[in-house]
């Protein structure tokens, strides 16, 4: 029985090590965020030359200077590759984490922009990541821009979006049009399901594959030595996901 | 220096201030926080170094602020802060939203004394639309035309309150390698630190602990509070108590729910020590 997550995990994964991307030697993963976090340790236990920084790590935080060393090492360019949601995504791949409605969100209020609107522009690539997929959350367009999906030409960036990752399938992002391609549909999904449940407009190959399962080695890494790595930083995913409780 | 007590500290800050606080995982102190619900405390300007969480969602419940800058204000796995969240559709605060780097930029324009510090990114983004005393200018080292960037004004906080392990009777103040509590004291005008425990000696003339010592050149007063971060973790003191900032968001999901937390948990421990 493969759990979404586990899917979700390896197919993130898969993108972390796409050949065409630009390459991911230091990862960085955010707060409150398991599944990019078990994508991550996955790429590294299958033996692949990444640094991790995990940021919230409570024991060997890879930190020494404070929480700003995260975005000085990304405004040189030594951050490759991060992971961001956001409360509301749009086709052009614009993020909304600080709310609906009226600036600064008066309708519904989202905890805030947190460093989107640095960190979208200063690493090579982003991989936008959620797991709710509604008309909710991936509308036609924000209510509020934290941080712009795409930049006009003269404004400094190192990258966009390379991928948007749901509970339902994976998109591509083509910068060059601002424009999402729906790429494959996780099990129970199919091309009009995922169409009704988006809001923007997007394009689809005309035979849409599935999302592929997680192989036998790559769930024996994630439910062994990918857990052993979050155990501490995420104690109820380990337990929920892989069955596996902490030492008390 | 002597320590003195947390309600001193607290007596320090006057109402309107604008006051730093680091987040949930940067060593805030929460016990000076539960002193100046306490005293009272009106109109706070809140900083959050470059966030915000539990502390600040306290404060603004107790009715002691009129403003919030900050990058972000959560509970973490808790969820959104509830009381931050009521306030801002209330209307009962204005909120001044940036994105993290930015207000840490800030403050190191103010450690430099310098007048302002450029960042990349954040043009297009609506947090730029919305915050006019934030500029875009040509960089005037590249061709004109070619390179827009942004320029962000020094901020010197009034006050900047954390939490730390040690302190000595220098003032000297150690907590590792959270350096951005450091980078807060340096920017401040005036910074104030609860602490675990006072360390005996000197702590810069330690060599293994001085690299993680704020000196006391930057600190105006101390005082010992245990626990003092808790609910929140400090380093490898003691851990994230989540059952007690979940109990805290159920509760805080109105204003009764939250008056009748702070009633037990704020001005409650108040009376214990008095009687």
């Amino acid at each position: 029985m493969i759990q979404p997550e586990e899917r979700l995990a390896a197919a993130l994964a898969r993108l972390i090590l796409d050949p065409a991307a630009p390459p991911a030697r230091h990862i960085a993963v955010g707060a409150a965020s398991p599944i990019p976090a078990a994508a991550c340790w996955l790429v590294k236990k299958q033996g692949h030359d990444v640094r991790l920084s995990l940021l919230h790590k409570r024991s060997g935080n890879p930190f020494t200077e404070g929480t700003r060393e995260l975005f000085d090492l990304t405004g040189q360019g030594r951050i490759d590759l991060f992971f961001l949601g956001g409360g509301q995504i749009d086709g052009e791949a614009n993020i909304n984490l600080v709310g609906t409605g009226e600036w600064p969100g008066q309708e519904v209020r989202f905890p805030g922009s947190f460093g989107s609107a640095y960190m979208y522009f200063m690493t090579p690539r982003t991989i936008l990541f959620r797991e709710e997929h509604s008309p909710r959350v991936l509308v036609p367009r924000v209510d509020n821009i934290s941080a712009p999906g795409v930049s006009p030409p003269g404004v400094f960036r190192r990258g966009t979006a390379q991928a948007l990752v749901t509970g339902k399938g994976v998109f591509r992002f083509d910068p060059a049009r601002a424009r999402f391609t729906l790429e494959s549909a996780h099990p129970g999904e199919d091309a009009a399901s995922i169409r009704a449940a988006t809001g923007f407009d997007y394009d689809e190959p005309t035979s849409l594959p599935a999302t592929p399962d997680p192989t036998e080695a790559e769930l024996a890494l994630l439910r062994g030595p990918v857990c052993d790595e979050m155990l501490e930083t995420y104690p109820d995913f380990c337990a929920r996901v892989f069955a596996r409780k902490a030492a008390a | 220096m002597n320590a003195q007590s947390v309600d001193a500290l607290a007596a320090l800050v006057p109402d309107g201030a604008l006051v730093a606080l680091p987040p949930d995982n940067s060593l805030p102190s929460v016990a000076l926080a539960k002193a100046l619900i306490r005293r009272g405390a009106k109109g706070l300007r809140l900083l959050g170094v470059p966030v915000s969480g539990f502390a600040t969602d306290l404060l603004i419940g107790a009715g002691c602020v009129a403003e919030v800058q900050t990058s972000a204000v959560s509970l973490g796995e808790a969820g959104f802060a509830p009381r931050f969240t009521a306030a801002l559709k209330e209307g009962r605060i204005t909120v001044r939203d940036a994105t993290c780097p930015a207000i840490h930029t800030m403050l190191q324009a103010a450690e430099k004394g310098v007048p302002f510090m450029p960042l990349r990114g954040i043009i297009g983004s609506d947090i730029l639309a919305n915050r006019p005393d934030w500029r875009v200018i040509d960089n005037p080292f590249a061709p004109p035309g070619t390179d827009p960037i942004v320029l962000l004004p020094a901020l010197s906080p009034d006050f900047a309150l954390f939490h730390a392990v040690l302190a000595d009777r220098h003032g000297n103040v150690w907590l590792g390698r959270r350096r951005e509590c450091a980078t807060l004291a340096h920017a401040a005008k005036r910074t104030l630190v609860t602490v675990e425990r006072m360390h005996p000696g000197n702590l810069l003339e330690d060599e293994r602990l001085a690299p993680g010592t704020i000196s006391g050149t930057y600190v105006e007063a101390v005082a010992v509070a245990e626990r003092g971060a808790h609910p929140v973790a400090l380093l490898d003191e003691y851990g994230f108590d989540a059952g007690y900032v979940a109990a805290y968001a159920r509760a805080a999901r109105t204003q009764e729910g939250f008056e009748a937390w702070l009633s037990e948990h704020v001005l409650g421990e108040h009376r214990e020590r008095a009687a």
